[in-house]
């Protein structure tokens, strides 16, 4: 029945999507295509939120005669399912109800509208699919739509490199997932979720290997994330907000589902695999996003690093799972789905709030903004709430994901194995240093953008933002307040998922005294959201009246005072480059190779000095461009093919004819 | 009863951070002065700065946003609750299992956050500078305490400080790790209250300056909530190191009245002992360039690191 409903959701959307089709001429089609995919998302969000909280036992599984005809199109929600399915349309609701109003000012509508309703579907399909061939399909489908949604602005040459490297990227990843579902299913051949599970996988390393590569060039792992900073801006900020804030989270999907439901256990030292990877994604995916002066490539890249410490939970929890130790492994395994609850909330609101500056004042580029903070109040504030979360300060509910991921890495000195003990610690450094890298990237993409004074005339002429957007962005930095002071609600929510997966869960947090969170045991560590926010609360306003009441209440406006010498042109201002200085000067001299020329002209000349700094992306440089050369080598080569005579050709067709014969003749 | 008891000791605990902290800055200046051979300041001078600052009026720049009105406060409330969740004469006390030591860093790291961004909120280039730097600090001092945290924790078995402090307190016994742990800890608390050799708490007009960059554009009763919130965090840090490492003549969670004037009274002196160390320290030697602070925070980074490796390498450490 639930699942009935929620392809009947899905349906809406389809229908929505082929609807804008038909009506994309029209001048206000944007009036009820984002309505209607608010409502879909709105009721699939119930349908999600009711199937986690009830927990119907077994799970509600519908068949569907379509697709390939002896297998049919299996869906099912289960836990697992119900709480990706929350996250997906608790983001698509957002995005939606911000695109009532962001939508209008869109310049290429009949572009966009069709493929927006279609991705939502694609990606619901995606959480829903319960056979490798409907999850396969779904998870093309919400890669090519995605596709027809960055490349929406196409007429510039950027997005059209973003284009393509994404579509390149995307094609990939499905092939590894469908070799790994190949593998998964076995000589046998059950592509039915429910005959994979029954079966053991034949290579698990190998599987584990091309799972990790196919949702991870999804995810944004490094060194699979080169298409996501460039793909992400592209789209239009509603749906950068998607792809940032959902469809990673639908890749994060399904490498749970494979790894941790289909395949069966896999040997311990898979784990050290993706812990070292995630923890390198966090760190590079951080410092490139410092490096960034475009908001929104900014915080494409900290998707990135807000990845790398989701994989790092899943990392810990298959590592626990392996050695047979429960309530670790579940700890874990919480802490990276709350990452994913929680990224999908800020990361949405800070894109949303990108998407609003990008309105008001027809820029991403921080160094052309600055001082907005006075002409749209509330978007600041909004963007203010998603920093704070997204760079782990209490009480806000970044901050509660990242300290049970540290409660998990404080667990691992208990695992048997020494590659673990030593690995933990270092990513555990790891995860420390981009937590505070994060904080400083943030101060730098509000500082500029919001405060001081404005740089250019349209970023001082900046508007505030529609009601439909504010009430989004509100919306969702209310939701970063609650879920961050009353984390123990969302992690009850998450035992039927980790009791599925990992066969433990998190002891119950809502019984406890002030809604305080313990991840094991009271007298080892706890962390109470709610009475931090009410200290310091409290301790605000206590001070504030404290203060009006016996101190002087006068404040006279001045110039600023800026040791007295201050400069009246706004150029003299910091900028994004030269806040992240220091930090390129420490970090990117090794990171980035980055480097710093000064060309002072002499005294007495008049020429204009200039300040070179090079920054050298040595992912690209190392694994892509090679293999890009090695590709047109090849292809230049082959190209000779296509030119051989009609003899030739007969020719190649008998050896080719003759091998195959060979091959068989001599196979076991 | 026992509730009344409690909340009473909690309140204490709020009130006696609220009022050390500048006599612990006073002490610092007075002891910093004589060494120096000057007179120096009364003990009770930042007392008498900070009613001086709180009866002035606030001026502010033109273009100043409700951020930079608001900001002080938060920022002082943060600290403020930060440094009253640390045992300073008494171990579990009511509210201590609200947050733990990670969370106690995190509060001084939004503090800083916060800090960082009022100071870019006038647009001037001291100010951007200041965040800038106090960024760049905090980008490797946050990740040292975090690893100090990790060891402390994987001795004691615990994030929470009044765990750490009893277990220190009853398995009182060297460690290699500890060592390691304290070292970097001091290293964390000099440059995060930015002392000398990281930052010159008493300069002015030097593009070196950092802290001070920062809250340039502040006067009055926000100046003065600033201070204060400093002051604070020198007090915070000096706890913490007294809490973990020192814990000796802390109260119980179960002790008297008798118990509570022992706690205070030690607690003066581990004060008094801890602010004489650092201006030992601070007078001994030179402030270094800017671009030497990573290297010398990388130290307690390293050390961090090292300390919770033995510790994952074997539990004897």
């Amino acid at each position: 029945m639930l699942v009935a409903m929620a392809l009947m959701g899905v349906a809406v959307l389809l229908t929505a999507a082929l609807l804008a089709m038909a009506l994309q001429a029209l001048r206000g089609a944007s009036n009820f295509v984002y309505p209607i995919c608010f409502m879909a998302c709105s009721v699939l969000l119930g349908i999600a939120g009711s199937a986690l909280l009830a927990g119907a036992d077994p799970a509600p599984t519908l068949v569907l005669p379509i697709g390939l005809p002896w297998i049919g199109a299996h869906f099912r929600i289960d836990a697992l399912s119900a709480f990706f399915l929350l996250v997906t349309n608790l983001g698509g609701a957002g995005a939606s109800l911000f695109a009532i109003g962001y939508g209008r000012y869109e310049t290429a509508p009949g572009r966009v509208l069709p493929f927006y309703p279609a991705f939502l579907a694609g990606m619901n399909l995606v959480v829903l699919a319960d056979d490798a061939f409907a999850f396969l399909i779904a998870w093309e489908f919400m890669s090519l739509s995605s596709w027809a949604l960055v490349m929406s602005h196409h007429m510039e040459a950027e997005n059209r490199r973003a284009g393509y490297i994404y579509i390149v990227m995307a094609s990939f990843g499905t092939l590894t997932l469908l070799l790994a579902f190949g593998l998964l299913a076995g000589s046998g051949g059950g592509y039915a979720f429910r005959d994979i599970r029954s079966v053991a996988a034949a290579l698990p390393g190998l599987t584990l290997t091309l799972v990790l590569i196919g949702t991870g060039s999804k995810a944004g792992l490094v060194p699979l994330h080169v298409w996501l900073p460039l793909a992400h801006p592209a789209a239009p900020s509603h749906v950068s907000a998607l792809m940032s804030g959902v469809m990673t989270k639908v890749a994060v999907y399904g490498f749970v589902r494979i790894v941790f439901d289909l395949m069966g256990p896999a040997d311990w030292w898979w784990s050290i695999l993706v812990i070292t990877v995630a923890g390198v994604t966090c760190v590079l995916g951080v410092l490139s996003a410092l490096m960034q002066h475009d908001l929104k490539r900014l915080l494409a890249y900290h998707t990135v690093e807000n990845i790398g410490i989701i994989f790092i939970g899943l990392g810990l929890a298959l590592a626990f799972s392996a050695h047979g130790m429960q309530a670790p492994a579940a700890l874990a395994l919480t802490a990276a789905l709350f990452h994913v609850f929680n990224h999908c909330l800020f990361k949405s609101l800070l894109f949303f709030g990108a998407g609003a500056v990008l309105n008001a004042t027809g820029e991403r580029d921080m160094e052309r903004l600055g001082g907005l903070i006075h002409n749209m109040p509330l978007t600041a504030f909004a963007f203010l709430t998603g920093c704070t979360a997204i760079s782990a300060l209490p009480p806000l509910n970044g901050f509660v994901s990242e300290w049970l991921t540290f409660q998990a890495i404080l667990l691992s000195p208990a695992l048997p194995s020494w590659a673990l003990k030593l690995i933990v610690p270092a990513v555990g450094a790891m995860l420390a240093l981009s937590a505070a890298l994060a904080a400083a990237c943030f101060v730098k993409a509000f500082g500029v953008t919001f405060l001081g004074r404005p740089r250019t005339p349209l970023a001082a002429s900046a508007h505030e933002t529609d009601r439909a957007s504010l009430a989004a962005m509100l919306a969702f930095a209310l939701l970063c307040l609650v879920s961050g002071i009353l984390p123990g609600l969302f992690i009850d929510a998450l035992a039927p998922v980790t009791q599925g997966l990992v066969g433990a869960r998190m002891p119950a947090q809502t019984a406890l005294p002030w809604l305080s969170i313990v991840p094991i045991g009271e007298s080892r560590s706890s962390y109470n959201g709610l009475l931090v926010f009410l200290f310091i609360l409290i301790s605000t306003l206590l001070t504030i009246e404290v203060i009006h009441r016996f101190a002087s209440r006068e404040v006279r406006r001045a110039p600023a005072w800026d040791c007295g010498f201050p400069d009246p042109s706004p150029a003299t201002q910091y900028t994004a480059d030269s806040f992240a200085q220091p930090i390129r000067r420490v970090f990117g001299s090794v990171v980035f190779r980055a480097t710093e020329r000064v060309d002072m002209a002499a005294p007495g000349d008049a020429r204009a000095s200039r300040l070179t700094v090079t920054v050298r992306d040595l992912v690209w440089e190392t694994f892509y461009a090679p293999l890009a050369g090695l590709v047109s080598l090849l292809a230049e080569w082959l190209n000779r093919l296509q030119f051989l005579t009609i003899r030739q050709y007969l020719s190649l067709v008998f050896v080719a004819l003759i091998g195959l014969l060979l091959l068989v003749s001599i196979w076991p | 009863m026992a509730v009344i008891r409690d909340l009473a000791a909690q309140g204490v605990q709020m009130l006696l951070v609220l009022a050390l902290a500048p006599l612990l800055l006073g002490f610092t200046r007075m002891v910093k002065a004589r060494m120096l051979r000057r007179r120096g300041p009364p003990l009770l001078q930042p007392y008498r700065d900070l009613l001086r600052l709180i009866r002035k009026q606030a001026v502010i720049a033109e273009n100043a946003s409700w951020l930079f009105r608001s900001g002080p406060y938060m920022i002082f409330a943060a600290t403020w609750v930060a440094a009253a969740l640390v045992p300073t004469f008494a171990t579990g006390l009511t509210f201590s299992w609200a947050a733990d030591l990670i969370a106690i860093t995190a509060l001084i790291g939004s503090a800083r956050f916060f800090l960082a961004l009022v100071g870019m909120d006038i647009g001037t280039s001291f100010g951007g500078i200041g965040s800038s730097r106090e960024m760049m600090f905090a980008s490797l001092a946050e990740p040292a305490m975090i690893m100090i945290v990790f060891t402390v924790a994987l001795i004691a078995g615990s994030t929470q400080l009044s765990s750490i402090a009893q277990f220190i307190l009853t398995n009182a016994s060297l460690r290699v790790s500890l060592g390691l742990a304290l070292v970097a800890l001091i290293i964390v608390a000099i440059a995060e209250n930015g002392r000398i050799p990281v930052d010159n708490p008493a300069t002015h007009l030097e593009l070196t300056m950092v802290h001070e960059a920062m809250v340039l554009e502040y006067s009055g009763r926000h100046l003065a909530m600033i201070e204060l919130a400093a002051a604070t965090k020198l007090l915070l840090y000096v706890s913490l190191i007294a809490c973990i490492f020192f814990p000796w003549g802390l109260a119980g969670p179960d002790g008297d009245f008798r118990a509570f004037i022992v706690g205070i009274v030690s607690y003066l002196i581990k004060l008094s002992v801890g602010g004489f160390l650092l201006v030992l320290f601070e007078t001994s030697i030179a402030k270094m360039r800017v671009f030497r602070v990573p290297d010398f925070l990388g130290i307690a980074l390293m050390l961090g690191l090292l300390g919770t490796l033995l510790r994952f390498v074997s539990g004897s450490f």
